[in-house]
């Protein structure tokens, strides 16, 4: 993985000094919360409903052990002994006190971590596949060109005051793990001139209170021209993009009202006007740079058959379940990607405590090569385990509560934070999720009903992404109670979609059984092997509106 | 925040976040900012709450909370109870963890 150069590091020591220096000056209050507020959000500085929250920046969701390992001390040490990993690949510490934040930023800049960017409107972490260099059929690494955007776009003068916050996405191939359709700007990595690899570029995806999916701008961008087409269309928002409506800010507004056309003939006018004048240079030898870094790891030379593996499944019904969910197919023989669910059964979804996240660490470094992933949809992947190794690391993982097998099944829930931590919220989501696994724990059940994956968010800002939940639950509050509204047949993936919305909100006492009976009408009426998506897209809403609403 | 004040509430209280470490607090009625609901001043009618907000100036100028606002309450049989849902978790802590926050503060 990345290493920092000399560059990095003094970037990342001197803007802890800074921040330090803000943070006195705020105590001492030589400057104003109105001045100090965009500055610590540059730093993931929050205040939530109970504390202040830390957001620290996982590039691309790539962490080794030891940075894991520091990630735990954090919360241990500064916070109330657990994290929570998020939908943009990176951790939250809900309870740091703000006047520890400079201790904690060193801590995470002497491994070679930051919170920088994570907040304010700019652009922010750059997100990627979790199966990078792992899955077959991949086009090239999405993390070399997510470390490369990352470089570009960190303290980038020009991109430093948007009108909103800037999210980019990139997937290694057509199948896509990182929603790169929901985002501001999404890249997917297609074949290119020469063998190099080009870019696809869809801009003006989003969900929030406008769900959008974004249309395809660029086609077969070349690698030399990637970071000049990036650049041209910040500058076409920065331009363009409204600064005086909050709510119509982002880059897929300004994408709907003008059109893709017009959006793509700006954005080409810019383009070609920058390489005219002079663009920034992406030389072959600062890309071969980068991809150094991102090289396969040794592995051994091995069959792909693993008799060990095959027996121990033969042998634990609990270890084969958890193959059957958690274990996806890699591209070298005799290794598998092992997901890691944070999601139990009466959990927090995305939670793990510090004990668990120094489990996962040394796990990391035994099992992974010293690497993981956290993924958008709130958990770990360890993207090179020996077949032979998974009965082991999968005993370790069940010691501490992280074997769970019900990876894209419906007790895999992505939850924001909701009413219970969040200051934006205006329902609990978390309570919900609990609910719900609950009812359907049973692990035959859920491998019955396959994969479904609900979103769950407590307020409009659709954090918990439910836009995008094959059952998606928005968490509404109307008179003072909270109610709950589903919606049917969103998609982050490749066939991207929007869910619809069923019809009127449910109370917290329905919701489960509301859940329980769209699941019934999916079971009554799939045909062959279709998953719940796919029985959706054949068969619509109605039959489902029919049956929820049949006696409410 | 402005936007969690319920602007027909006629009975309310004041609150904030201390600024050094982020914690709810609520404004005394001596003017002090305590951690615990039971010791918030509670204001009745639109002057009254007017005048019990403008109390929270100083704490602010003074880099003690930051972002103080109103927000309606009952009081009954002495206990002062939050009308919101959102008031009642902030009072006490996240309704997943009742080891965390207030909630799990011994008396």
């Amino acid at each position: 993985m990345y290493r920092y150069d000399e560059f990095d590091t003094q970037l990342v020591s001197e803007r802890v000094a800074q921040f330090t220096g803000q943070v006195a000056r705020r105590l001492a209050g030589e400057i104003t919360e109105d001045q100090f507020k965009p500055l610590r959000l540059m730093n993931g500085v929050y205040l939530q409903l109970h504390a202040y929250m830390l957001r620290v920046a996982v590039p691309y969701g790539t962490l080794s052990g030891k940075q894991m390992h520091m990630l735990a001390h954090i919360a241990r040490t500064y916070d109330k002994g657990y994290g929570h990993f998020t939908t943009r690949q990176n951790i939250q510490y809900n309870w740091p006190a703000l006047k520890d934040i400079p201790a904690i930023l060193k801590d995470l800049a002497s491994v070679e971590m930051h919170a920088i960017q994570t907040s304010g409107n700019c652009i922010r972490n750059v997100t990627s596949d979790q199966y990078a260099g792992a899955a077959a059929g991949e086009i090239d690494d999405p993390r070399i060109w997510s470390e490369i955007i990352r470089q570009w776009s960190t303290f980038h003068p020009e991109f430093t005051y948007l009108p909103r916050k800037f999210k980019i996405a990139v997937a290694g191939m057509h199948e896509d793990r990182a929603a790169i359709r929901f985002h501001d700007i999404g890249i997917e990595i297609v074949p290119g001139k020469d063998g190099k690899p080009a870019f696809d570029i869809y801009v003006g995806g989003g969900q929030g209170r406008t769900p959008m999916i974004a249309p395809q701008i660029g086609t077969a961008i070349p690698a030399d021209d990637l970071i000049t087409y990036l650049e041209a269309t910040l500058r076409v928002y920065n331009m363009n993009g409204r600064r005086d409506n909050l709510y119509k800010s982002r880059i897929k507004i300004l994408v709907h009202a003008i059109g893709a056309d017009e959006m793509r003939r700006q954005v080409e006018e810019e383009f070609t006007r920058v390489k005219e004048k002079g663009a920034l240079a992406l030389p072959d030898a600062e890309i071969a740079r980068i991809r150094a870094y991102f090289m396969p790891p040794a592995y051994e030379t091995l069959d792909d058959n693993s008799p060990a593996l095959d027996k121990a499944m033969a042998d634990n019904k609990a270890f084969a379940n958890w193959v059957k969910t958690n274990v996806s197919a890699h591209k070298q023989a005799g290794y598998a990607i092992a997901n890691i669910s944070l999601k139990p059964v009466g959990g927090v979804a995305g939670d793990a405590s510090a004990d668990q996240m120094d489990v996962i660490a040394d796990l990391a470094t035994a099992y992974s090569f010293d690497e993981m992933r956290i993924t958008h949809e709130q958990n770990i992947t360890f993207a090179h385990v020996k077949k032979d190794d998974l009965f082991a690391l999968w005993q370790k993982l069940d010691e501490v509560g992280l074997g769970t097998s019900n990876l894209a099944l419906i007790t895999d829930h992505i939850v924001c934070p909701g009413l219970d931590y969040c200051a934006l919220a205006n329902a609990r989501s978390i309570p919900i999720s609990q609910q719900i696994a609950e009812r359907f724990a049973d692990l035959d059940r859920q491998h019955n009903i396959g994969e479904l994956k609900i979103k769950i968010s407590g307020c409009i800002n659709a954090c918990g992404h439910h836009h995008v939940g094959h059952i998606g639950i928005l968490g509404v509050d109307k008179k003072g109670t909270e109610f709950y509204q589903i919606s049917l047949g969103g998609s982050a993936d490749e066939k991207a979609s929007v869910g619809d919305i069923v019809g009127p909100a449910f109370t917290e006492e329905e919701i489960v059984d509301a859940i329980e009976n769209i699941v019934e009408t999916y079971l009554a009426t799939r045909q062959a092997d279709e998953r719940f998506i796919d029985t959706y897209r054949r068969i619509g809403k109605e039959p489902f509106k029919e049956k929820l609403y049949a006696t409410h | 925040m402005a936007q969690h004040t319920n602007k027909r509430a006629t009975t309310q209280s004041v609150t904030a976040n201390r600024l050094i470490d982020g914690e709810v607090v609520y404004l005394t009625a001596s003017g002090e900012w305590s951690d615990w609901l039971k010791d918030a001043a509670v204001a009745d009618g639109k002057e009254a709450c007017a005048a019990l907000l403008d109390q929270a100036a100083p704490a602010v100028a003074a880099q003690h909370i930051v972002d103080p606002y109103l927000f309606e309450v009952s009081v009954e049989d002495g206990v002062i109870i939050p009308a919101s849902v959102r008031e009642k978790i902030r009072m006490a802590g996240p309704t997943i963890r009742l080891d965390l926050g207030k909630q799990a503060v011994s008396a």
